[in-house]
């Protein structure tokens, strides 16, 4: 039986890039400046890292396939560097290769990476790409808004909600992560929106406006793990470690089999209560202290706070207008400003919502800190949500 | 007896507003604002004539297929020059492989030729021939041609049991009159004056086909109860009644007022929307014209009016009339017929080749929308795959062929997106579930912006998925799109 991951791994030092547009930075740049904090951040040298993970994902406009663009990038000194691609789940795959690689006893220290330069293509969302040679041929011409949005119209046919009702929860989730986004420096989008802006926006994809929509960015994050035992030998006393790290991958049911309803993330469900198991949370609403979900789109976020047992089936929309994940409600969710402000360079976010759990469970989060955190919960998603790969990571101060 | 045992047709959801193309060019053809009235069929952005002879093929056949030997398709809007269309029907309509196919083409008599070859060539002892003629013919924005043609298709499923028409007589002429030509290399046709194709061409070469094809039927010409000429604009019909002596109630509309000329299927289309009126004991003549003329008898037998009352009818010309949908947006039509070179934005740039390999090894899948069936649970799926999607099942190599095409659907989920590329924004696509369970994430067509929701009823059809203009080709695939129930 295998006894997890929990409080086996300890984060040693994260850095994160400015996110947003960053006409003045190659992918080169963004990675130099997030790995130039973390070493900071961490007291390590470069040659201290015994292996290295790199999360991109979409190579068509990027650095290149490989662990090379990472090895050349901070001339890491001719160790393993292997790169990873789970859609925008990629960067949670890049620290679970670092934290696998140093529980299994493969290497003391690890480094993962993500990074993503968006904002190359010309023009504003995602890239449009070839999804395969047999995919195109038959799958939808979707977007990712497009493909999103699906969610809203079976979330209302499943629970009874009114558009108008619907959207304006969905309204609610997104002026809250500006709120937040406001008082972050390294976020993409830093204005406060109203409720009027957000209703009034142009159609993305019905029902998403405009501000339904995260923002694409580039960016770029990483970690350092390492043992609790070289951790503490580093003189470090409230380190934080992994409590649990899930992936669940959709295996053709959702697109395939009429027994999902189309409403919520089959994968989520499942990621999220072996995450639970793993790191001995058995209340994730009243344990969890704060949470970074995937949230691409308005909805994603809604149909989330369900799906990870933080809200109840068909409750989410009052929790949302209630506020209770707003900064100062029970459970503040994007702190930092989420996808949504913060920004999504995809090969990053994974770590990025890590970065903030990382800072707010040691106390740095300057005018963001939430009192007292002991669990942290990071959600990260990929693909839509007839099929997807999602990664929870449950974090925690080492003695919680 | 030969003949046509059963009969479908397909005109287009869509049809354009003369008054709105007329209003737009009036300033550089003011001799054309006169013919503003009406409406012309056109083809939504996803449709040409390999699809609409689907539709129509769809029509005719409905439920049932029999022993189909021979799939005829006649246009000269084919969308491959080189690689055969109505193989692409016969793969779209799950027929093949053991069928004979043929494209019939290169004049607006292809579809009467084609049929009276077809008939001919019958073979005595039983099997079927699905005669298909569809057309979807460009034109020059500010022309007559574009005003006075429609895109459409007529599908006739021809034998010797059930005959509902039989062919009594026919006569042929082969004349080159040229009254307009399409070079092989030409988008557009080249026409000659209208006076001279109507003295010289109808009035002359029409009755030496007519006359003969009577007499071989043993007809007086008063005796003709429906009289069949597509001719665009539709004035030639009254006065060549009268010049061959036929009665004029038996004059058909050419539909002019509602669809346009459908050029190579345009006799078909109209002698399908006379069989949907038409009673037992009736003689149909059909006349086409071009470079010569065809002339058909036929005589409706008492199975024509069991067929009229079977259930579920096809749509018919009639059906598919009744269902239309008006577009008073000229520059819409201009942009699907690549008149006017529209900012598609970089999205659109995306490059679609597409892998012919792969396209051969899942045609049955991509063309003719066959999934599995799991035999060891019967969980119905598509795509077919080697492991049961059933999570309790998950059985390896069960999966018997299924075919999704006829099946009922109906949304589960859907979004109307104006982000990703579509020569109609907004995209509309959903999931769609069918009945005997399976579902798929599919685009939709022909759907009205505000009218899609959870639950509506769907049905597939076959459509252009993507077009490769840096190849040339084009690729197929099934869309939903709202089930006609209730509407006809």
């Amino acid at each position: 039986m295998a006894s997890g991951i929990r409080d086996r791994v300890a984060i040693v030092g994260m850095g994160c890039s400015k996110f947003g547009e960053r006409w003045d930075a190659d992918a080169d740049d963004l990675m130099v400046e997030a790995y130039t904090e973390c070493l900071r951040d961490s007291g390590l040298e470069t040659k201290d890292i015994e292996a290295a993970w790199l999360a991109t994902a979409i190579e068509e406009i990027h650095v290149g396939k490989g662990g090379i663009p990472l090895a050349f990038g901070l001339r890491l000194p001719y160790i393993p560097v292997t790169r990873v691609e789970n859609f925008c789940a990629s960067g949670s795959e890049a620290l679970r290769g670092a934290v696998y690689a140093v529980a299994a006893g493969a290497c003391d220290i690890a480094l993962a990476l993500g990074v993503e330069k968006l904002k190359d293509t010309g023009y504003g969302g995602l890239p449009q790409r070839s999804r395969g040679a047999l995919n195109s041929m038959w799958w939808a011409n979707y977007s990712a808004p497009g493909s999103f949005a699906q969610l809203a119209a079976a979330y209302r046919a499943k629970h009874g909600i009114a558009p108008e009702d619907l959207k304006r929860a969905m309204a609610h989730v997104s002026i809250k992560s500006h709120d937040n986004g406001a008082k972050n420096p390294k976020a993409h989008l830093r204005k406060p929106i109203t409720l009027d802006t957000v209703l009034q926006a142009p159609m993305v994809a019905e029902p998403l406006g405009l501000f339904d929509c995260c923002g694409v960015s580039d960016g770029a994050a990483c970690a350092i793990v390492t043992t609790p035992e070289i951790a503490r030998g580093m003189g470090r006393k409230d380190f934080i470690t992994v409590k649990a790290m899930q992936l669940s991958v959709s295996n053709g049911v959702e697109a395939g089999h009429n027994s999902w309803d189309g409403s919520y993330f089959k994968t989520a469900r499942i990621a999220s209560s072996r995450a639970y198991k793993e790191a001995g949370i058995t209340d994730p609403r009243s344990q969890i202290s704060l949470a970074e979900v995937h949230d691409c789109f308005s909805i994603t976020e809604l149909v989330t706070m369900e799906d990870l047992h933080l809200s109840p089936e068909g409750g989410a929309v009052t929790d949302v207008l209630d506020g209770f994940f707003d900064s100062t409600g029970g459970l503040p969710c994007q702190i930092d400003g989420g996808l949504k402000c913060f920004g999504h360079p995809i090969g990053a976010s994974g770590l990025r919502m890590l970065y903030e759990l990382y800072l707010q469970l040691q106390g740095r989060a300057g005018p963001r800190q939430v009192a007292d955190p002991v669990f942290g919960l990071t959600h990260n998603l990929g693909g839509a949500p007839h099929q997807n790969v999602c990664s929870v990571v449950v974090v925690g101060r080492h003695d919680a | 007896m030969i003949g046509i045992t059963a009969y479908g047709g397909y005109i287009p959801r869509l049809r354009l507003s003369r008054r709105a193309v007329v209003e737009t060019n009036g300033w550089a053809a003011p001799g054309l604002r006169s013919q503003g009235k009406g409406e012309r069929s056109m083809c939504n952005w996803d449709e040409d004539s390999v699809t609409m002879a689907v539709e129509a093929a769809r029509d005719a056949l409905g439920g049932s297929r029999g022993r189909i030997g021979a799939l005829h398709l006649a246009s000269t809007s084919l969308p491959f020059a080189d690689r055969q269309n109505a193989g692409i029907v016969v793969e779209a309509l799950d027929l093949g492989p053991e069928i004979e196919t043929l494209d019939v083409t290169s004049s607006q008599r292809a579809g009467t030729s084609g049929l009276v070859a077809a008939l001919k060539a019958l073979p005595a002892g039983g099997g079927s021939t699905l005669f298909v003629a569809s057309e979807n013919r460009r034109s020059k924005a500010a022309g007559g041609q574009e005003l006075a043609f429609g895109d459409g298709a007529a599908a006739l499923l021809l034998g010797t049991e059930g005959v509902v028409a039989e062919l009594r007589a026919s006569h042929s002429t082969a004349v080159d009159f040229v009254d307009h030509y399409r070079g092989q290399t030409r988008e557009f046709d080249y026409v000659w004056e209208e006076r001279w194709i109507r003295d010289e061409g109808y009035m002359k070469l029409v009755p030496s086909a007519v006359r003969p094809a009577l007499e071989a039927a043993g007809l007086a010409p008063a005796d003709i109860d429906h009289f069949i000429l597509p001719n665009p604009g539709g004035r030639v019909g009254r006065s060549m009644a009268k010049a061959l002596g036929i009665p004029e109630p038996a004059v058909r509309d050419t539909l002019h007022a509602t669809c346009g000329d459908t050029g190579a299927a345009h006799a078909l289309v109209m002698l399908v929307d006379a069989l949907e009126r038409a009673t037992p004991g009736q003689w149909i003549l059909v006349a086409g014209f071009g470079q010569g003329c065809d002339a058909l008898v036929f005589r409706t037998t008492e199975a024509l009016a069991a067929a009229l009352a079977d259930a579920p009818r096809p749509l018919g010309i009639r059906g598919h009339l009744a269902r239309g949908r008006t577009e008073t947006n000229y520059a819409k039509f201009l942009a699907f017929n690549g008149l006017v070179e529209r900012d598609k934005g970089m999205r659109a740039e995306l490059d679609n080749q597409t892998a012919l390999t792969q396209l051969y090894r899942r045609r049955r899948m991509l063309t003719g929308l066959v999934g599995g069936r799991c035999t060891a649970c019967g969980t119905c799926q598509f795509p077919k795959t080697n492991v049961c999607v059933n999570p309790d099942c998950g059985a390896f190599h069960t999966q018997e062929d299924h075919r999704f095409a006829d099946s009922a659907a109906r949304i589960l989920t859907w979004s109307a997106d104006h982000l990703t590329y579509s020569p109609d924004p907004p995209a509309h696509y959903g999931m769609v579930e069918f009945a005997e369970g399976g579902r798929f994430l599919a685009n939709f067509t022909d759907v009205e912006p505000g009218s899609v929701a959870v639950g509506m009823p769907m049905r597939m059809m076959f459509r252009v998925k993507d077009y490769d203009d840096n190849r040339g080709f084009r690729r197929y695939f099934w869309k939903a799109t709202p089930a006609p129930t209730g509407e006809a």
